[in-house]
This record gives C-alpha cells, structure tokens and sequence, in this order.
C-alpha cells in the first residue's frame, strides 16, 4: 500500500472545539465507590485539538431503522409500563443544530430491571421490552424516542441507594471531540438527593440532564411527552457560555 | 439564551445491552490485506481486569487522511470507516481489527506519528477517559511527535506505544486505569 507523506504543515489551520468548564463531573468523585479503583489518578495531559480530534466517525444510516425508536414495538406484545415519548434537538452550543448524528439509548424497564445477565435487582423482566433504542438526528438535530417510563432501581453503593429514573443515552456528535455518553433525569424525582452519579456534576449543571414535561408533545389517549435537548461542544473558543446570545 | 452544554455521565454496568455492534471491533473485515490487530486488557488500580468497559478507536486511514468534510486537506472517500468499538471481556480483553493509519501533518508545522485516538467508557468513570495507541516501528517519528513531546515524562509517554508481539500484525496495548503504570489520558 502506498503512503503518502504528508503534506506540510504550515498552512495546516484547523478551529478547536471549546473546552468547558464546570460542566462535567470530576473523575475523581468519593461518593461515588466505583470511580475508586478506576477514576485516573495522574493529572490528564492537554491534548490541543489536531485533525484526529476535529473529525470523527459519521455513521448511522446503515445502521438503524425506523423501528429502531419504538422501543415499545420490538416484541409480540407491548411492554408494561407508561407509555413515554421522549424528543428533543441535538444542538452545539453555538445553537447550531447537529444533523445525521447517531444516537443510541438504553434503559430498564418499568420495574427497574435492566435486560443484563449481571442486573441482579429482583424485579421482574418484561418478555416485550428490551429497552435499547437508536436514531438519527434529522436535518434539524431533532430527534424522537416512543418507549416506557424507566423504573428506579436500587443499588449497593451506599445504605438503602436507589437510581433516580434514568435513560443513558450515547452521542457521537461530527468530531472525536463531541463523543458524548450521558442519562437522561424525569423532573421531580424524588431520589436526585442522594444520587452520586447525578450530584458528581457541578450544580449549576445538573438541571440540564432533566427533561421536562410536554403536554404539547403528548400523544393524546397514548403517550406522555418529555422533551430533552442535548448540547455538544462547538467550535471556536469564544462560543462558549454567552450569557443571553442568539440562538 | 445560548444552549449550555449537557453534562457527561456514566455508561454504568449494562451497556453491553445497549452499545456494542457485531462488527464493532472491525474498522476493516478480519482477512483484509494488511489488517493489525490491537489485543489489550482494560486494568484497575489494583490490576484487575475491568470486565464491563467498552473501547473506542478513531484513526486516519493508511494515506493519514479522514473521511470527514471538516479535514481542511478535503475528505478522503468513505471507503474506510476508522471507528471501532469493542466491549472488554470477562478478562478485561479488547481487540481492534484495523489498518496502520499513515502520519498526518500538524497544523502549525511538524507531523504527528501514526496513531490512534482511544475512549475508555466504563462504569466508575463519570467522563470517558482518553488515550492514544503509537506504533512501536515508528521511533523516529514517536520521537518528533509533538503530543508525546507534550508530555514531558517518556517513561509516562512510553505507555502510549503498543507492544510489538511475534506476529508484527498484532500489537498489544494495555489500558492501566490507575495505579503504577498507569497510562496516560488526556484532557481532550
């Protein structure tokens, strides 16, 4: 196979993704056991944003179907459960939206039991829900989900600890820099307050993982509405965090 | 009001429900002329395996060029992929199947050495962590390369340069998520 050398460098201009601050969750975070043996303990180098990490894979087309985002709809009979349909836009934070991205989910079912052979909570599976899903963002970043309501479950991180309800969602955004993997929260959960996982982020932070509540995106007689619109990191440093800019 | 970015959060313990593709692993189908294979384990800090975490790779195709509109040299044809995916295994094992990606110029000057860029995503790892795989046949140009230069310890950065095994077709690069060889992540 022939390698090219590659051209020379000089000319080479490429723009960096922003690189937030107090947004993310610490990887070092006590109150969550896990990060114990695994959270890095060395200081993370700077990596300045060169060509690897301003592309990134732009898959998906050949990968999912339309039924792909019924998750209510992928068995013989329909899953037990409140019927949801969770919807929103995939935007960079210059407001841009972010089209044909790829997004993966997956949650438990309505009893809190995921369809894992190490999820060993002892609520019942569902023979009708698998609980994965996948789309792809439309031209305008938008994005829609119909499934159920995911149940909390409880875990062993700490005395009596439950999971508030969540759906983990996974983004690849256009370039390495924008991989995202977060969870979607229901507004009101009654166990954020002792959820590590949800408090690891800075607080001015956290209300961006919660959906909201859509009367408007309700399916009459069907489904409730959530609407969830998730934000990747743009391009160009000064984009970030502008208080009261254009959309 | 400009959108504010969403917060990272966990993959948690069941991804393996949700994240992983039968051809994950193959950026390029097994058999292809001139595939590598990259094998490693994903080790804790008290060198366990990490069964439930799952690997990506992004790399530039054999010529150093991206299939991707915003690679101002202009996108190669979609003909290679670049993207893996594997989950690790009970033992903590992944395994890439790829093509030796090309160097590709820095912008500024300089050239980086062939590589690949790496996320971790496990549960107890609230962020993904990120590394990079270099070529152990590239001295030269692991020498000139200026992320490794970055990082100013080359014991640390040597973490970074996979293993050459008896077949020069397969490389092994372990991921130590903590401890006393621990590898090196970056801020991305």
């Amino acid at each position: 196979m022939t390698v090219h050398p590659p051209q020379p460098g000089p000319g080479l201009t490429v723009t960096p993704y922003e690189r937030p601050a107090g947004v993310h969750p610490p990887l070092d975070f006590a109150q969550y056991r896990s990060t114990a043996l695994r959270a890095p303990r060395r200081p993370l180098v700077l990596l300045p944003h060169r060509l690897t990490e301003i592309t990134g894979p732009l898959l998906g087309a050949e990968r999912v179907t339309a039924a792909d985002a019924d998750l209510t709809a992928q068995h013989e009979g329909e899953p037990q459960g409140q019927r949801i349909t969770v919807a929103g836009r995939v935007l960079d934070s210059g407001g841009r939206p972010v089209p044909d991205t790829l997004i993966e989910i997956w949650q438990p079912n309505a009893g809190g039991r995921y369809r894992h052979a190490v999820d060993d909570h002892p609520a019942p599976l569902d023979p009708n829900f698998t609980g994965v899903g996948r789309c792809l963002t439309d031209s305008a970043g938008r994005y829609r989900f119909t499934t159920i309501k995911p149940g909390s479950y409880p875990w062993r991180n700490h005395p009596n600890a439950w999971r508030p309800a969540h759906i983990h969602f996974s983004l690849f955004g256009r370039a390495f820099t924008q991989r995202l993997v977060t969870q979607m929260y229901f507004p009101g959960d009654p166990l954020f307050f002792q959820d590590p996982i949800f408090n690891s982020v800075p607080e001015a932070a956290r209300d961006r993982m919660i959906s909201r509540f859509d009367l408007g995106l309700t399916v009459p007689e069907r489904a409730l509405g959530y609407t969830w619109d998730i934000v990747l990191r743009g391009r160009g440093a000064t984009a970030f965090e502008q208080p009261d800019g254009h959309r | 009001m400009t959108p504010r970015l969403t917060p990272s959060q966990t993959v948690g313990p069941f991804l393996a429900i949700g994240l992983p593709w039968r051809d994950g692993p193959f950026v390029v189908p097994e058999g292809t002329d001139g595939a590598i294979t990259i094998t490693g384990r994903v080790l804790d800090g008290a060198g366990d395996p990490v069964p439930d975490a799952l690997v990506e790779t992004w790399q530039a195709d054999p010529d150093g060029r991206f299939a991707h509109p915003d690679d101002p040299r202009g996108a190669a044809g979609r003909g290679f992929r670049g993207f893996g995916r594997c989950p690790t295994g009970p033992d903590g094992s992944y395994r890439i199947v790829t093509l030796k990606p090309g160097a590709l110029p820095s912008p500024g000057g300089g050239t980086e050495a062939p590589h690949l860029d790496v996320s971790v995503f496990a549960r107890g790892l609230l962020d993904r962590v990120v590394t990079r795989v270099y070529f152990p046949d590239e001295g030269p140009a692991n020498e000139a390369d200026p992320v490794l230069a970055s990082i100013g310890d080359p014991a640390w950065a040597a973490t970074l340069v996979a293993r050459p095994g008896p077949d020069p077709a397969r490389l092994r690069f372990d991921i130590h998520l903590q401890g006393d060889q621990e590898t090196v992540f970056f801020d991305v």
